[in-house]
C-alpha cells in the first residue's frame, strides 16, 4: 500500500494580524507548525501503513524551513519525505498548489490512497484536495471520519455529513480529505525521531519536477489575493446617564431615529 | 545548571517531557481520584519508545543505561508520579532479567517489554518480610519439570496489570540467604492470582496488588541465572533501581517548586505578589536547592552506575534518601506556601504531597538505607585501622 500524506506548514496562531501597508501576515515572532487538520492526516496515513504494509510519503510545498516539519512527520511514522521549495511556486493558489502536487505525485509512481487534512488553518479553503483529485483523476471523498476497511483494492469508508454518516465505498486509488473526528495523532517516537535526523529529504523544483513555470506560483494561479484584513470593530457602546423614566426616552428617541420601531 | 547530557540523552528528556505535559498533565487529577490505572498514557508511552530506553539493543531496545531511565522517570514524575512509578516499576521487573537471564530468555521476553506491550513487576516483599527481606516465606520446589511455588507477595508494584513477574522465592529453605531463586512467572499460570488491590494514600494511579501462588508450576526454563542466587540478584537490582526512585522523588519536588512559584507569584496579598516577601522567598530558595543538589546526587549516581563500577550501595542509597526527603519537605512547604489553595483538590500540591511520602518507604525505607550507609562507613574506618 502506497500512501501519500500531503501536509502544510502554516503559522501557529488563530489570532491573525496583518501588515496594513503589505496586506501580508505578520510572521515575526510566529512559530510555524504542521496544519493541525494534517496531523490527522498523517496519523491516518501510519495507521493504514500499521494495518495494511506499505509505506508512508509525505510531501509539502513550501519555503526550505518546511523541511524540519517533514522531520517531525518522519518522527511520527512517515517513511519518506519531498520538499517542494523553489521561489517560482510563491504565490500559488489552491489551482496552481494541486497542479504542483499532482505532478509531484505522479513523479512518485505508483499509490493507492493519498490523504489531506479537510483544510488548513491560514488558507481554510479547503479546495487543494478535491482539486488535486480532479487532476489525478481518481476518486475523491471529503470529510471523512472512519475508514472501516481496505480490502481488494477497495476501500470503505464514513464521511461526517450534516447531522450524521455517509458509509461510502470506492475503488483505489482516491483521495481522502480527513476530519478531526478520525483519530487521536500520536507523539513522535524516539526511533523515529532518530531515523528523522538521519533521513535525507530531497528538495524537488520546477527543474526536478519538469514543469512548465508559467503553471505554478502566482503566475499558474487563477485567482489573487487583492487584500487581507482583520474586520474593524465598529460597535458603539452609548450609556445614558439620569433618571429612569429620561432614559427610556432617551432609548426610544434613539431606536425611532434609527429607522428601528 | 549543565549537566552536559548527550543528544540522545537530551532527545529523550525532551520527548518524555512533551508526553508528561501533553498527555499525563491533563488528566492526572481523575487518575488519583479514581485510582485509575493509566493504561492509556502507557499506551502512548509505548507508541513513543520510551520502555525502549532500558532494554538492550539486541532485544529491540534503545540501550540505555540508568541515567537515561532517570531521565524520564524525573520528567514523568514532574507531572504525576503515580504513572512515573508504573513506568519505573515495569524496569524494576525487567532489570534482573537483562541483567542475569539467559539469552533464550531475553529473547522471549524482552522485545515485548521493549514494545511496551508487556509491563513487568519485580516481587520480593511479603507480609512477614518488608526491611526484613530475608524472611520471605514464599517456596519454589523443585519438581519434575519446574518449580512449585507457593506464597503470598504483598504491595507489589504493577501487580494484576504486569504481564511479566520477577518473583523471589526461596528453592531452599535450609541456605538462608543463599536459598532464594528468581523465577519468570506469565500472568495466567495456573495457580497465580492476584489477591488484595491496595488503596493509597499516593501515586493511587499506580496499582499495588498481592500475588498469590498456589501449587503454581513455573518452568525450569524460567529460572533466572543459578539456584540460591535470588538475594544477591535482589540487593544489586535494588542498588541499581534506586537512583530511580531518587528521580521519581527529584521529579515531584520540581513540579511542586514550579507549582509554587506559579501560585505566590500570582497571588497577591498585602498589595503584592507574596513571591515578594522575604519570607515566602526563603521557603522557595529553599526548595530550588534542595532540587538542584538532588538532581546533582542522582545524575552522578546514575552515571557512576552506568560507567561499570561494581559498588555503589552507599551512593545509591544517599540519591535515594535524599531525593526522598528532599520531596517530602519540597511538597510540604510547597503546600504551606500556598497556603488554603495549596491544599485544595483543585490544586496539585496536595496529591504532590501525598506522592511524594512512598518515596521515603518503598525500595528500601530510608531508616534502613541509612543503616546501610552506616556499615559502609564503619567498613571503611576498620579498613584503616
Amino acid at each position: 500500500m502506497n500512501i501519500v500524506v500531503c501536509l502544510k506548514q502554516v503559522p501557529g496562531i488563530t489570532d491573525v494580524k496583518i501588515d496594513p501597508e503589505t496586506n501580508t501576515l505578520i510572521r515575526q515572532g510566529i512559530k510555524n507548525i504542521i496544519n493541525p487538520l494534517d496531523t490527522y492526516a498523517l496519523e491516518e496515513g501510519v495507521r493504514i501503513k500499521e494495518r495494511c504494509g506499505g509505506k508512508v510519503t509525505v510531501i509539502s510545498m513550501g519555503p526550505p524551513q518546511a523541511e524540519e516539519m517533514l522531520r517531525e512527520a518522519i518522527s511520527q511514522g512517515a517513511d519518506e519525505a519531498v520538499l517542494l521549495s523553489d521561489r517560482a511556486f510563491a504565490g500559488a493558489d489552491t489551482w496552481a498548489t494541486a497542479y504542483t502536487l499532482a505532478v509531484t505525485i505522479n513523479k512518485l509512481g505508483q499509490y493507492d490512497i493519498i490523504i489531506c487534512g479537510r483544510q488548513t488553518l491560514d488558507g481554510d479553503t479547503g479546495q487543494v484536495g478535491p482539486e488535486l483529485a480532479e487532476m489525478l483523476g481518481i476518486p475523491f471523498i471529503a470529510y471523512v471520519s472512519q475508514i472501516e476497511e481496505i480490502v481488494k483494492g477497495q476501500m470503505r469508508i464514513q464521511r461526517m455529513v450534516e447531522g450524521g454518516h455517509e458509509i461510502i465505498q470506492s475503488p483505489l486509488p482516491a483521495l481522502i480529505t480527513v476530519v478531526k473526528e478520525i483519530n487521536m495523532p500520536r507523539l513522535p517516537s524516539l526511533r523515529g525521531i532518530a531515523k528523522s535526523q538521519s533521513a535525507v529529504i530531497p528538495t524537488w523544483t520546477i527543474q526536478e519536477l519538469g514543469i512548465d513555470p508559467g503553471r505554478v506560483g502566482l503566475s499558474g494561479s487563477f485567482t489573487r489575493v487583492i487584500k487581507v484584513f482583520s474586520p474593524q470593530r465598529t460597535s458603539q457602546a452609548e450609556i445614558f446617564q439620569g433618571e429612569l423614566e429620561s432614559q427610556v426616552d432617551c432609548l426610544v428617541d434613539k431606536l425611532k431615529n434609527a429607522g428601528l420601531t | 545548571m549543565e549537566y552536559f547530557l548527550n543528544d540522545k540523552q537530551k532527545m529523550i528528556k525532551s520527548l518524555a517531557r512533551r508526553i508528561a505535559e501533553e498527555r499525563i498533565l491533563p488528566g492526572r487529577t481523575e487518575l488519583d481520584e479514581r485510582e485509575e490505572f493509566p493504561w492509556a498514557i502507557l499506551k502512548d508511552m509505548a507508541d513513543a519508545d520510551l520502555f525502549r530506553v532500558f532494554v538492550p539493543e539486541e532485544y529491540e531496545g534503545l540501550g540505555g543505561g540508568c541515567f537515561e531511565l532517570c531521565l524520564v522517570v524525573e520528567e514523568l514524575a514532574r507531572a504525576c508520579s503515580g504513572v512515573a512509578v508504573s513506568y519505573a516499576a515495569s524496569a524494576l521487573g525487567s532489570f534482573t532479567l537483562v541483567d542475569y537471564g539467559s539469552d533464550a530468555q531475553k529473547q522471549k521476553y524482552l522485545p515485548s517489554i521493549a514494545s511496551g506491550k508487556s509491563l513487568t513487576a519485580f516481587a520480593l516483599t511479603e507480609p512477614t518480610a518488608g526491611s526484613d527481606a530475608l524472611a520471605i516465606k514464599t517456596t519454589a520446589e523443585k519438581v519434575e519439570g519446574g518449580y512449585l511455588l507457593n506464597g503470598t507477595k504483598q504491595f507489589i508494584t504493577n501487580g494484576g496489570d504486569a504481564e511479566i513477574y520477577t518473583v523471589i522465592a526461596l528453592t531452599d529453605k535450609t541456605r538462608g540467604p543463599r536459598g532464594a531463586s528468581a523465577l519468570l512467572v506469565e500472568k495466567g499460570t495456573p495457580g497465580f492470582s492476584f489477591g488484595k488491590k491496595e488503596k493509597k494514600m499516593g501515586i493511587r494511579a499506580s496499582s499495588t496488588c498481592e500475588l498469590v501462588f498456589r501449587n503454581c508450576l513455573v518452568p525450569e526454563e524460567n529460572l533466572i541465572g543459578k539456584p540460591g542466587r535470588g538475594f544477591l540478584m535482589t540487593m544489586n537490582l535494588l542498588d541499581q533501581s534506586r537512583p530511580g526512585v531518587g528521580s521519581q522523588a527529584l521529579g515531584l519536588a520540581q513540579g511542586a517548586l514550579e507549582a509554587a512559584v506559579d501560585y505566590t507569584e500570582q497571588r497577591a496579598q498585602f498589595g503584592h505578589p507574596i513571591i515578594s516577601l522575604p519570607v515566602v522567598q526563603d521557603i522557595l530558595a529553599d526548595m530550588a536547592i534542595q532540587v538542584e543538589a538532588a538532581r546533582a546526587l542522582i545524575y552522578a549516581t546514575a552515571r557512576t552506575i552506568d560507567s561499570g563500577a561494581t559498588n555503589y550501595t552507599e551512593n545509591s542509597a544517599m540519591a535515594k534518601v535524599f531525593a526522598s526527603d528532599a520531596a517530602m519537605k519540597i511538597t510540604t512547604d510547597a503546600v504551606q506556601v500556598c497556603g488554603g489553595a495549596g491544599y485544595m483538590k483543585d490544586y496539585p500540591l496536595e496529591k504532590m504531597m501525598r506522592d511524594a511520602k512512598i518515596t521515603q518507604i518503598y525500595e528500601g525505607s530510608n531508616q534502613v538505607l541509612r543503616n546501610a550507609i552506616a556499615v559502609h562507613l564503619r567498613k571503611r574506618k576498620a579498613k584503616t585501622e
